[in-house]
């Protein structure tokens, strides 16, 4: 008895407390924490924390509530997740996948329910054209321009055959897909792999059987540093020149391949030593809380969670207004880490790409290099099919 | 026609790490009646043991013992104060109970080392590549992994078919009242049976380790994989453990290498690609199915 008056205290002490102070915005934050990918999610996580840390707890001014929860790369679990933040704990702002497939099952309820979802990474391109929908903006990148920019790198180095090689699922294709487009030479190998395939010993008999110039690879997290290690056991690092996209090369796959993977041309639209006061800002309270190099990932989940914040600013935390909302969020107003930013009509970011190359740092360390420009201002090949 | 040979090395490769995997999960499935879900996670804990001892001492020698060391004694922790308690229950709770354990094997090894992967390099000793045939190099290492894996196979035939554990362990398989009703202490034996296919799991851990990422959730990709082999070979059977492996091993790597290839005659190119590499990815399931069609006990039910 005693104890249900306490609970009836204390619940009405809790409804007494809004009106005090401004009830903080809820934002669902599905990601991937467990798992091979589990890094990337942490990563994710991690940043948009940093953001919210460096405002004291806010964003945009406008105090807010992240809840983060595991999707274990799962589309369904991500699915389950964010019915039970919309309809339990009335979650209006969403963000956080990691990966496409989980993305193309989640995103839809998200803003089919009236939500918004606000992507720092994966930007499947179904939903880049024909089904862009108002509430869903994309902070990273579309899927395609990653490896668009990786097949441009491949045409200005001047390869002539290359072997392209993905996991067989969505992201995948869209990658090989992506690559072709930019690059105009001859494609004597593509292979499919399997998404939770590690050991790779036959394409590397392939590859080395097919004697290409080049080889452009997408595989993501840890099957990245398993692809490449074995690439370079094979003795293929020395014969066959590779080109990636900054998925296979982030600072955690750099960490794990060490020395060998100097001399690696990469495209990216971040990189960690860009000159423009928002990353040094970003970089120097990166290292101060977690003491290890930020993946592009982070860089993106922290553009993210300023842009947010952006629209926060501008609408007073009022996620009741969703037009004012989104004419916030259209308006990018945030000074991005990569520099340039804005969104296109669908909602994707139109940005600048930078061809990056892995080198021998001063303390012997391999580190990754900003060394020229793949593209200016390149938006996606699927915004003419978006019609808002 | 040396890519051909590569390419089989490459699928003895990968079938001499699934035998040692199947070879434990198929003595704890045949002759204790579990279903023990957490092989996978042995295997990561054996690879994560080995490589951070490597890593600490700079030697990936002293990972070796490490690895061993930890599987088995996780190992037969489980079965002392788990799985022990399951025998006498139904599939499904040991289903539950052994998936329950990679939950927490998987958030224990992320609180303990972190979601980033741990590395450590192939050692010097075995670094580089031998020229087997001319045109035909191939990594030392990956020889190595074959020479243990056959190595270990011709020990345990000697162990289960010469000594008088593997007497019992056969009789186990066999009939597991009868040894009980002999005055034989079951308890015992399974421990040991347990620990043993512990530390083979460690073992393909450890190795695994130089060429794979040592991550979590490791130990789920190779999981599935490796109940298909068991199937295969037939449940107990450590012979047939040995065969399935090395024919699911070589099946699986051919169809990846060669399927999309002879596809590409009948089609066009990236259908091809994407076709064969989805048939490639069914092939060892096709492959079961095919079998327990013909033996529906599979390869060798049960007897060694």
């Amino acid at each position: 008895m005693l104890r249900r008056t306490f609970l009836a205290l204390a619940a009405s002490a809790m409804a007494a407390f809004p009106a005090l102070a401004q009830d903080p915005v809820k934002i669902g934050l599905i990601t991937t924490l467990s798992g091979p990918g589990g890094y990337i999610g942490q990563d994710i996580r991690d940043a948009f924390q940093l953001a919210i840390d460096m405002e004291g707890g806010k964003l945009g001014g406008v105090p807010v509530d992240v809840k983060v929860e595991d999707d274990a790369l799962k589309p369904g679990q991500g699915k389950q997740i964010a019915e039970k933040m919309l309809s339990n704990d009335g979650v209006k702002l969403f963000t956080g996948i990691v990966f496409s497939n989980v993305a193309g099952a989640t995103v839809p309820d998200i803003v089919d329910a009236g939500a918004f979802y606000i992507s720092p990474n994966a930007a499947p391109s179904n939903m880049a054209g024909k089904e862009c929908n108002e509430n869903y903006f994309v902070v990273s990148w579309q899927n395609d321009s990653l490896h668009e920019s990786a097949g441009q790198l491949a045409q200005n180095l001047g390869y002539k055959t290359a072997f392209v090689l993905a996991p067989n699922y969505q992201a995948g294709k869209d990658a090989i897909t992506g690559f072709k487009r930019y690059f105009k030479g001859e494609i004597v190998g593509e292979t499919y792999t399997s998404l939770d395939q590690t050991d790779f010993a036959a394409e590397m008999a392939q590859i080395r059987a097919a004697k290409p110039e080049v080889v452009f690879q997408f595989h993501p997290g840890g099957l990245g540093i398993a692809f490449l290690r074995q690439y370079e056991q094979a003795g293929l690092l020395s014969t066959v020149p590779m080109v990636l996209a900054e998925p296979s090369m982030d600072a955690v796959t750099l960490k794990a391949i060490g020395d060998a993977a100097v001399g690696l041309n990469i495209s990216s639209h971040w990189n960690a030593d860009f000159d423009n006061a928002a990353n040094k800002n970003f970089m120097e309270a990166w290292m101060k809380a977690y003491n290890r190099m930020p993946t592009y990932y982070a860089s993106q989940s922290y553009d993210t969670a300023l842009a947010i914040a952006s629209a926060l600013k501008a609408t007073g935390g009022n996620m009741d207004d969703a037009d004012a909302f989104r004419d916030a969020m259209r308006k990018a107003d945030f000074e991005s880490v990569r520099g340039k930013f804005k969104f296109g009509v669908n909602q994707h970011p139109i940005q600048d790409w930078y061809h990056l190359k892995v080198e021998k740092g001063e303390d012997g360390k391999p580190v990754i290099k900003t060394v020229g420009d793949v593209f200016k201002d390149h938006g996606d090949a699927y915004a003419d099919q978006c019609k808002m | 026609m040396t890519l051909f040979l590569e390419q089989l090395l490459n699928g003895l490769q990968f079938g001499v790490m699934l035998f040692l995997l199947a070879a434990g999960l198929t003595l704890i499935f045949g002759i204790m009646g579990v279903i023990n879900l957490a092989h996978g996670s042995i295997y990561m804990v054996g690879a994560y043991a080995g490589t951070w001892v490597a890593m600490q001492t700079g030697s990936f020698f002293l990972g070796i013992p490490a690895a061993l060391a930890a599987a088995a004694l996780v190992g037969a922790a489980i079965e002392f104060l788990i799985v022990r308690r399951l025998y006498k229950r139904d599939h499904l709770d040991q289903v539950l109970a052994t998936f329950a354990l990679i939950l927490i094997f998987n958030q224990v090894v992320t609180l303990l080392f972190g979601r980033q992967p741990l590395f450590v390099s192939i050692p010097p000793l075995l670094d580089g590549s031998v020229q087997l045939l001319p045109g035909l190099p191939y990594p030392v290492y990956r020889l190595a992994i074959i020479v243990v894996g056959l190595l270990i196979a011709v020990g345990l035939y000697l162990l289960i078919n010469k000594t008088r554990i593997g007497m019992l362990v056969r009789a186990g398989s066999t009939n597991r009242e009868m040894v009980r009703a002999l005055g034989v202490d079951v308890r015992v034996l399974y421990t040991i049976v347990f620990g043993l296919g512990a530390l083979l799991a460690g073992l393909a851990g450890m190795m695994a380790g130089p060429i794979l990422a040592v991550q979590v959730g490791m130990g789920e990709q190779i999981l599935i994989t490796t109940f298909v082999v068991v199937v295969i070979g037939g449940v107990g059977s450590i012979r047939g453990a040995f065969v399935a492996s090395l024919l699911l091993g070589v099946v699986d790597t051919m169809l990846r290498a060669y399927l999309p290839s002879m596809l590409r005659h009948v089609m066009v190119g990236p259908e091809a690609d994407a076709l064969g590499a989805g048939i490639a990815s069914m092939g060892i399931y096709l492959l079961m199915a095919l079998v327990l069609l013909i033996r529906p006990k599979g390869l060798f039910a049960s007897n060694f």
